[in-house]
């Protein structure tokens, strides 16, 4: 389990405690938090879950795959360092306070 | 539409809480009601052949929207609830149950049924098609069986939901044979070079594929379970699951009831208006007529949510046409396709990337033009590719043969400040 806290671009910020094993995108778009689409329903097919990760924590996450890295190349805002798709980050208790920031657009 | 305006939507599938989700944004402040026949909380299907068939997600996962999030945008869910007939004069919607509910717009997401198999035998337990939660349930538990009793599987049709379910069912150690009435895979979608492909990959992982199978009856034992599928030519496949994936029609019965125009699916405009000036509808229950004559179904899920949004936004009085490039996935073993465009009537196809490589180590991407002009690239393992093929498709720029297929060349539109300067360069 891991307390996950979204803060979208209009400043709203949800902390949510996500299960083992569920993906960022899943605990955001079942709980209605509209910065995040996840089309494909976490696919890594769609690049709808673009989200900027904590920097400070960056390093602690599992290097993102080559199919995510092809989809973080066409997110529809500014792809920066730190991008990455919340359906490819999973929860684990290590990720406990993670903070991760919704781009304005995902489409 | 105002404060006093109620919206229904007949059918909680991707299309329904989309239009509903949508409503609000564009700052609908009536009543929305959101009708699901099934028991479920509106859920994500595209998993259900793939990973959640796999077992690598469980059951809350699959949730689209929890319970809370629609009433945070005081949207009502109501699962279970049949509609048994709509009364467009009246501007009601009857229920199953007995209960009238009055509308003021009315949105149909109704979505589609998986095609029965027409022959005998095909009640059988352990024949199922894959649409819904439940038959996902229906497939999982019987494919557990097959694990146990070390039995084998056999898919009836060589599309996205068979293979898928095919290369599912592969993943678990299980014999598995595919059974297609035509000569090729995903005849419907793909041009043949990709079906060859798809059929070399699948004969890799040690898939059985029997083409021009023409299914006479499905065998059961004296439990009534299935044990078989007997080919007109008198072959027998043997299987304790049978997978059928033929195709599906369009839920337009209760529009059609209702005096609305339905061809092969509820017809709409490029808005998602229907016939009928008060109703809307979105999905796979849906069907458009193109400029050309041509009828256009699309089954996915962009065409869900981006209909949706156009219907919502025309129950609203606003102008909000789907004319994006439509774009399809499929997930099979550890190879994605993305596909944007449709490839239907092209002449010509270029191929970036290695086709002829080891399957499992392929990234490709085919490119179908007719005439000079790009319809659609299917793309595999090719994710960059595939955006940037939408992104093309979109603008209507057609890339030249020669750098789409040298792949140290940029293809994209992204290197060019404008669109018109993308065109000129090409």
């Amino acid at each position: 389990m891991a307390n996950i806290t979204y803060i979208e671009s209009n400043g709203q910020s949800t902390t949510l405690q996500l299960n083992e094993g569920w993906s960022l995108m899943q605990g955001a778009t079942a709980n209605g938090i509209d910065g995040i689409i996840g089309e494909c329903g976490g696919s890594c097919a769609c690049a709808t879950c673009h989200c900027y990760v904590d920097e400070a924590r960056l390093g602690e996450l599992p290097a993102p795959s080559e199919g995510e890295l092809a989809m973080l190349e066409n997110v529809a805002a500014e792809r920066r360092p730190n991008s990455r798709l919340a359906c490819q980050i999973k929860a684990t208790a290590a990720l406990e306070g993670l903070v991760v920031h919704l781009p304005e657009t995902q489409e | 539409m105002n404060a006093d305006a109620s919206v229904l939507i007949v059918g909680a599938g991707q299309a329904g809480v989309q239009v509903a989700e949508a409503l609000r944004t564009l700052g609908f402040t009536g009543s929305i009601q959101l009708l699901g026949d099934e028991p479920h909380t509106p859920y994500h299907r595209p998993p259900l052949s793939k990973a959640w068939l796999a077992g690598t997600l469980d059951a809350a996962q699959l949730v689209m929207r929890a319970p809370q999030a629609l009433e945070r945008k005081n949207i009502t869910l109501r699962t279970g609830a049949k509609v048994a007939a709509i009364d467009a004069a009246r501007k009601t919607v009857h229920l199953a149950d007995g209960s009238t509910l009055p509308y003021t717009g009315l949105v149909l997401t109704t979505g589609a049924t998986p095609r029965a198999l027409a022959v005998p035998g095909a009640q059988a337990q352990g024949v199922t098609a894959l649409r819904s939660r439940d038959d996902a349930s229906v497939v999982a538990q019987h494919l557990d069986r097959c694990v146990e009793q070390g039995r084998g599987v056999v898919v009836i049709g060589g599309g996205f939901i068979g293979l898928e379910v095919a290369a599912t069912a592969r993943k678990k150690g299980l014999a598995v044979t595919v059974l297609e009435a035509a000569p090729r895979l995903l005849g419907r979608v793909l041009a043949p070079v990709l079906s060859d492909w798809y059929a070399r990959l699948h004969r890799s992982h040690g898939v059985q594929l029997v083409f021009q199978a023409q299914v006479a009856r499905i065998e059961a034992d004296a439990a009534g379970l299935v044990c078989g599928v007997r080919l007109v030519d008198g072959s027998l496949f043997e299987a304790a699951l049978v997978v059928v994936g033929v195709g599906v029609t369009a839920n337009d019965q209760l529009a059609a009831a209702a005096g609305l125009v339905c061809e092969r699916g509820i017809m709409v405009d490029v808005c998602g208006r229907t016939s009928d000036p008060f109703i809307v509808a979105a999905g796979d229950c849906t069907a458009r007529r193109l400029a050309d004559g041509t009828l256009l179904r699309l089954e996915s899920v962009q065409n869900a949510t981006e209909q949706a949004k156009s219907a919502a936004a025309a129950l609203m009085g606003q102008e909000r046409p789907f004319t994006a490039t439509p774009w399809f996935w499929s997930d099979q073993y550890d190879t994605k396709l993305q596909i944007a465009g449709l490839s239907t009537g092209a002449d010509e196809w270029v191929v970036r990337g290695d086709m002829a490589a080891d399957v499992s180590a392929s990234s490709f991407s085919v490119f179908h033009f007719r005439q000079g002009v790009l319809l659609a690239v299917d793309s595999v393992n090719a994710g960059k590719d595939h955006l940037q093929a939408r992104k093309l498709l979109d603008a209507h720029v057609s890339p030249a043969r020669d750098r789409v297929a040298d792949l140290a060349c940029d293809f994209g539109i992204n290197t060019h400040a404008n669109h018109d300067e993308a065109a000129r360069a090409y």
